[in-house]
């Protein structure tokens, strides 16, 4: 803590940072912007000279092949099919996952003994990983969207269940306790009291679950599947393609970043 | 004749602390009069707060009952209203809407409930930050705005217990006043639990003093100064002083034995 405060005044470059620049551009001054730029194209220099003289870029792929291939899935509008299985499944299970979740945790925040009964079940399926499921759902589901939003669905549940559930917990029994002097019967209290105590947990709990929604379905995908993006990363590499599966996962970063700012701004707006 | 808005009929109240079992207090006999404004005072943990908790029906005595208005009280006790030290203001909630939830929860219509609620905010000074969230005020506009929203659904008895514990001592005087003036004009039967004699004798008719642990009644004192009172002039009154004595020569003797024992 004490180090970091000490290297942002003695840096330079820090003094163009945010804090003393006006012109900001999401957040961040335009000297910054030039320096996260140079170090993209490092990267991408790095990575062409790399596949040109060092390294066969069977194994490595080449940064122009991959930016030709994306662009011609635009082009020819293949991509369009693997986006949208990808994100709707990521988005189904992450609202499907958040809600049961959401509920769950809360039933089980204000029922003591129910939780001491299932708190032994719930800890074994926490500690198991979730992408060990895929063949299973698979089996159930088939290889259609379904086994992805099981999948995926599953491992936001968890996540938001514990986060809500702890939220519920921690609720002050003084606030409470307030409301039932004034006569407030149990469902309002959980509307007025309970609910708005534990967002903010609920919140961190979706921020976090939204690269396990990914995980879920593009692991799922990969098992077994023909549309979305994680098909496209397994079939690239079945063809021993490298720039196609760089592209794949290209496209993947864009959409994970998308919903998560997504989110953040949402957050924003509903807590104070 | 109305029957006392409290009796306690030797009421004991213990808790389990771990293997220990511990006596919060012991064969409580009181009678609180309808529309009188009673102080308790005690050494800490004399079992004060836990009177008020078994008032406002969130505890449920070991032995003996708690009345109120000559019935069993309720669990919970929906006719008091109840103050703690606590700040237990809704954070996401504006002043208004803090002030108003309980005529929200009775089903109230929103511009009738807003509409009484900054009736109140104006008793208790609080014009202006309506629409103010709690974090946005100081400590004794929160105090206030509490008392608001205790006042607004006009309970027949109040619990306080130290409800300004946490204030420093001028602003304390200024809630005295306010808190004076509003029950001067509504004498609702107030319980105040506090470990300060001077704030007892400035407010109550009666204060009741508890020896420590186990708590018990040792002495009810009438405080027998002219109402209305002058928050701000009554402590110069020689009567004022005499009465602070009587209630600290009580306590003191039920804190010596305690010393002793320690």
């Amino acid at each position: 803590m004490t180090a970091d405060t000490s290297a942002r005044t003695d840096d330079p470059l820090a003094a163009e940072g945010a804090l003393h620049d006006d012109r900001t551009i999401f957040g961040v001054g335009p000297g910054i912007w030039i320096w996260r730029t140079t170090v993209l194209l490092g990267i991408l220099g790095l990575w062409k000279a790399a596949s040109l003289w060092w390294i066969d870029p069977f194994w490595i792929g080449d940064p122009a092949e991959v930016a030709a291939t994306i662009a011609d899935w635009f082009a020819r509008g293949t991509i369009w099919i693997h986006l949208w299985n990808t994100i709707w499944a990521t988005l189904i299970s992450f609202a499907l996952g958040t809600a049961l979740g959401v509920v769950t945790g809360i039933v089980l925040g204000l029922n003591n003994r129910l939780a001491l009964v299932l708190d032994p079940f719930i800890g074994a399926f926490y500690s198991l990983p979730k992408v060990a499921l895929a063949p299973l759902f698979i089996l159930w589901f088939g290889i259609g969207i379904e086994s992805k939003i099981a999948l995926a669905t599953f491992g936001v549940f968890f996540l938001i269940f514990y986060n809500t559930y702890s939220g519920t917990r921690s609720v002050d029994s003084e606030l409470v306790d307030v409301l039932r002097l004034m006569g407030a019967r149990r469902g309002q209290i959980i509307r007025k009291v309970v609910v708005p105590s534990a967002l903010y947990w609920i919140f961190t709990g979706m921020r976090v679950s939204i690269p396990y929604a990914m995980i879920g379905v593009v692991v799922a995908e990969m098992m077994a599947s023909n549309k979305g993006i994680g098909y496209l990363i397994q079939a690239a590499a079945g063809q021993f393609n490298t720039s196609g599966v760089f592209a794949a996962l290209f496209v993947l970063v864009a959409i994970s970043v998308i919903l998560q700012s997504t989110l953040k701004r949402m957050e924003k707006a509903f807590i104070r | 004749m109305l029957p006392p808005a409290f009796q306690f009929r030797g009421v004991t109240q213990r808790f389990r602390d771990g293997a220990r079992q511990v006596v919060a207090c012991r064969d409580i006999n009181l009678d609180i009069e309808a529309g009188s404004f009673v102080a308790i005072v005690g050494p800490s943990g004399c079992g004060k707060s836990t009177l008020l908790n078994m008032v406002a029906g969130l505890l449920t005595p070991s032995a003996g009952e708690v009345l109120s208005d000559g019935q069993p009280v309720a669990r919970p006790n929906t006719s008091i209203g109840y103050l703690t030290q606590r700040d237990t203001l809704l954070p996401w909630r504006t002043i208004e809407d803090n002030v108003a939830i309980s005529l929200e929860l009775a089903g109230m219509r929103k511009t009738e409930r807003i509409e009484r609620a900054r009736r109140l905010l104006a008793t208790v000074g609080l014009t202006g930050f309506e629409q103010s969230y709690p974090s946005q005020l100081s400590g004794g506009m929160r105090r206030r705005a509490i008392l608001a929203r205790t006042l607004i659904y006009e309970p027949k008895a109040m619990a306080m217990d130290e409800p300004f514990g946490a204030l420093d001592a001028q602003l304390r005087m200024v809630m005295h006043q306010v808190l004076l003036e509003i029950w001067e004009r509504q004498r609702t039967t107030i319980l105040f639990v506090t470990h300060d004699i001077g704030e007892a004798v400035t407010l109550a008719d009666r204060v009741v003093v508890f020896s420590a642990r186990p708590g018990t009644v040792k002495a009810v004192i009438d405080i027998d100064l002219p109402r209305p009172r002058d928050v701000y002039r009554l402590r110069f009154l020689p009567r004022f002083v005499e009465l602070q004595e009587q209630v600290w020569l009580q306590l003191e003797a039920g804190m010596r034995p305690a010393e002793a024992e320690a």
